[in-house]
């Protein structure tokens, strides 16, 4: 499974000022798979996630020390390209963030970025764009009115074209931050039954505070606590039959 | 409230009541009427103005030369004229200028202030465009008369430093720091999961700040601009001081002019009170009022069309 392992973490630690979040992560997190990071508030899943496309480093108060590796290549080097590394690691936040420009520029906005101009086509565009759309199930409604503004679609649409825009970069790595906490159970359900659709083509790493989900959506699940992993297994596993104390007692309900 | 069951803690409660009752209706009618009075001070100043102007705008002025022609000569013995063309040149030119100026620089700070620096820096920076605001605009003028206009005859050659490019600069300076104090915080109203979006995947500050905060902020930034125009077109000190004071259509530059508003402070002081000269300026204001107004209304109404979304 090692040589596999898409994301390799050894002992990544991070300081938010003073305060340390993650305190000495190993990690091997498998190509192609879904893996869920659960944990109570606090426990230092999202921090973990953020530093795969090394986002945390917005605020300049955050240091991250360790080497966390990424397809065979230290993403924390200096020598790194932060525009490269974020066209692989892809990701999907909270509460869905279309920007507020029209859904064909939404969906496009990363392509763009990425394409030098003199290799920018209407019609590479119109196919990517299509493509995108067509593997979130969204073609169909929204072909007719790509002009709208994407921030006036329903939250599940918006949740939905956050993960199309990735599409077009082909990235080999999803991060999705809590996608659904937004949505009600309805939406829920099918952007849960869309990131099981596009698993397989890329790693996909979800955090989430709902259990049900992990159990429903994950292949692997990842247990943290105040910093640090606790248990990671087969989602099967780690639900029925937990190593840890700590994960039995938090999956049954006993804290968090 | 009419509690008499005596103790000393009681009485005093109730006495306390009663004073409340009465202070309480008095300080909202106080808070009502400072409120209301600037309705009074809008309406009670256009009156005063249009009023003082009334008559010879309805009996003797002709609005289409007051309009279209650049031909004024309130003071001339036989043939008086009150065209207005050559000061609304005049207050358009300096005003544009000072916004080809301002926009570019405000629009800049704000960006750098909202995006680019933070801490200390960042604070110290706001109160110091703050500052900016503060300088009186008798202030200005001195320096356009003093320091821009021995400036501006050596590098440009120029007979005269006093002119357009003169009262754009500082009429430019003057209007920055709104642009951006209400620049900045129509940036800092976008939010900031919209900068995360643009940076995790992939753009870099920069293409955050153009492809995204631009158009999610167009209003705010559009209402900044129209304060920074509203602010030159109403400015008359300094321009009064660095313009020049020549009636007439500019055709660079380096021509002097002389505006609407200096017209009025310039003039007003000279003629008979109530005469058609005297009441012609107040029919300046009258057309000073009605621009600043629209501009105002556009920019007010911009904002709020932010709220709104």
């Amino acid at each position: 499974m090692a040589n596999q392992a898409s994301i390799e973490t050894r002992d990544v630690r991070l300081w938010y000022g003073e305060f340390q979040a993650l305190k000495g992560i190993d990690l091997d997190v498998s190509r192609g798979r879904i893996t869920g990071l659960i944990g109570p508030s606090g426990c230092g899943k999202t921090t973990l996630l953020r530093c795969f496309n090394r986002i945390n480093e917005r605020y300049d108060y955050v240091r991250t020390e360790g080497s966390l590796i990424i397809d065979g290549h230290n993403i924390y080097a200096p020598d790194v390209d932060l525009i490269e590394l974020r066209k692989r690691v892809g990701m999907v936040f909270q509460r869905p963030n279309p920007l507020p420009i029209s859904i064909r520029d939404n969906v496009l906005y990363g392509y763009r970025l990425h394409t030098p101009k003199a290799e920018r086509s209407r019609g590479a565009e119109d196919e990517a764009l299509e493509s995108a759309l067509k593997s979130v199930q969204l073609w169909d409604i929204l072909k007719d009115r790509l002009g709208d503004r994407a921030t006036r679609l329903q939250l599940e649409q918006q949740q939905k074209l956050c993960i199309a825009r990735l599409l077009p970069l082909k990235p080999s790595i999803i991060l999705m931050d809590e996608p659904c906490s937004a949505l009600d159970p309805d939406a829920t359900a099918k952007v849960e039954e869309l990131i099981r659709q596009i698993a397989g083509e890329f790693t996909i790493l979800i955090v989430t505070h709902n259990m049900a989900q992990a159990r429903r959506v994950s292949d692997e699940c990842v247990f943290m606590l105040i910093g640090e992993i606790v248990e990671h297994g087969r989602t099967e596993d780690l639900f029925i039959a937990p190593k840890d104390q700590r994960t039995a007692d938090y999956i049954e309900g006993r804290f968090g | 409230m009419t509690d008499t069951t005596s103790g000393t803690d009681e009485g005093q409660v109730s006495t306390s009541r009663r004073i409340a009752a009465i202070v309480e209706p008095a300080i909202e009618w106080l808070i009502r009427l400072c409120g209301f009075s600037a309705i009074f001070f809008v309406f009670g100043i256009f009156f005063f103005v249009f009023s003082s102007g009334a008559d010879f705008i309805m009996n003797r002025l002709d609005v289409v030369e007051f309009m279209t022609s650049p031909e004024w000569y309130p003071t001339s013995v036989s043939n008086k004229r009150y065209g207005t063309l050559a000061l609304v040149a005049g207050t358009l030119s300096v005003t544009t200028l000072a916004m080809m100026i301002a926009v570019p620089f405000g629009l800049g700070t704000a960006v750098f202030i909202s995006e680019f620096c933070d801490g200390p820096f960042k604070e110290a920076l706001k109160i110091i465009v703050e500052f900016l605001a503060a300088i009186p605009s008798v202030v200005w003028g001195f320096i356009g008369l003093a320091i821009m206009n021995p400036v501006i005859i050596d590098v440009f050659n120029a007979p005269i430093g006093l002119n357009v490019l003169n009262g754009g600069v500082i009429l430019g300076l003057m209007s920055v720091p709104i642009i951006v104090s209400i620049g900045e915080d129509a940036l800092k109203a976008v939010p900031d999961t919209y900068r995360e979006a643009s940076l995790a995947l992939g753009a870099t500050k920069w293409q955050t700040v153009y492809k995204v905060l631009f158009p999610a902020a167009r209003s705010g930034l559009l209402a900044a601009v129209l304060l920074g125009v509203g602010r030159a077109i109403g400015e008359t000190i300094a321009v009064l001081m660095a313009t020049g004071h020549a009636v007439q259509i500019p055709n660079s530059p380096l021509d002097s002019v002389r505006t609407l508003t200096a017209t009025i402070a310039a003039e007003l002081g000279e003629t008979a009170q109530g005469g058609d000269h005297y009441q012609a300026l107040f029919a300046i204001g009258v057309l000073l009022f009605i621009f600043t107004f629209a501009v105002n209304l556009t920019a007010d109404l911009l904002v709020r069309g932010i709220k709104n979304k």
